[in-house]
């Protein structure tokens, strides 16, 4: 597999180290990694930095996941970007409005590598 | 079951006790790598050096707090990033994360919470001289782990 460029989106940095630790044991090479705590944050990351993979949690404060997503879709940098989100909220509505919003895949915290395999290989075309 | 049942009713009608032991230990084998079990709370008194909080509003309303030594929220650390943290931030961080899986992986069990409970971000004091005073008043439930030989300590305050 291609190394490609990943966005992580966490308002805890631990959890971004564990999320990039997670695709690295998920056999995924990172070319390059950029973290943001916030989704505001992160489409301003997003502008000057273009991305393969985007990572990204719910519950954050400034701007969370869910309005991130929905407004990554006016940068062009995240246009076509697969969005993966990974966060504690599990219920069914919040991976509808999710979905709906434009993300391709759902983890549930707490998650195994094993998840984060199965969830973001087929959005970038690989099998798990 | 009528919607305006009290949550403390709830919680006792419900069995809500095997229900917070079950996400403590998920969160444990999952993110740390280490089977726990409950252990006796009258043994092991909890530590409040480091002492995480989540906010629980809506459908289900009140906190969720993790407590525990400095000595084991920087085990804790190290366990879950496989190095040592590098802050005392990153160990306040680490314990934060805790705290929120444990109340989101509790609340996703629930039916009676779901989609309509919110959570809070996380919130950790550390020192030796506090006191936490939640306005949540109504029951409470608790469970203790071992980590490490050390007793962490998972309390859910519900809201009266």
């Amino acid at each position: 597999m291609d190394k490609i460029r990943a966005l992580i989106v966490d308002d805890s940095s631990v959890m971004r180290k564990i999320v990039e630790r997670s695709l690295r044991q998920a056999g995924i090479e990172l070319e390059k990694v950029v973290e943001a705590s916030n989704g505001a944050e992160a489409l301003a990351a997003l502008r000057d930095n273009p991305v393969d993979l985007i990572l990204c949690d719910i519950n954050m404060p400034v701007m969370d996941g869910l309005e991130f997503v929905r407004q990554s879709s006016t940068v062009e940098n995240a246009k076509g970007v697969p969005i993966v989100m990974i966060t504690t909220e599990g219920s069914e509505s919040h991976v509808v409005q999710a979905l709906t919003a434009g993300a391709r895949g759902y983890i549930r915290k707490p998650f195994t590598p094993e998840q984060v395999k199965e969830h973001v290989l087929p959005v970038l075309g690989k099998k798990p | 079951m009528s919607t305006d049942t009290s949550l403390a009713t709830r919680s006792h009608e419900e069995n809500w006790q095997p229900v917070l032991e079950l996400a403590v230990e998920e969160v444990f084998e999952i993110m740390l790598g280490c089977r726990v079990k409950p252990v006796s709370a009258a043994d092991n008194p909890p530590n409040r050096d480091f002492t995480a909080m989540v906010g629980l509003a809506g459908a289900l309303g009140g906190i969720i707090t993790v407590c525990c030594s400095a000595k084991t929220a920087s085990c804790l650390a190290k366990a879950m990033l496989g190095a040592a943290a590098e802050s005392e931030g990153e160990v306040a961080d680490a314990l934060g994360e805790i705290c929120n899986m444990v109340s989101g992986n509790f609340k996703n069990k629930l039916s009676c919470a779901d989609d309509r409970c919110m959570l809070s971000v996380p919130t950790v004091v550390s020192g030796g001289q506090y006191n936490v005073h939640s306005m949540a008043s109504g029951d409470s439930m608790s469970t203790v782990v071992l980590f490490e030989d050390a007793p962490v300590t998972v309390t859910l305050q519900l809201n009266n």
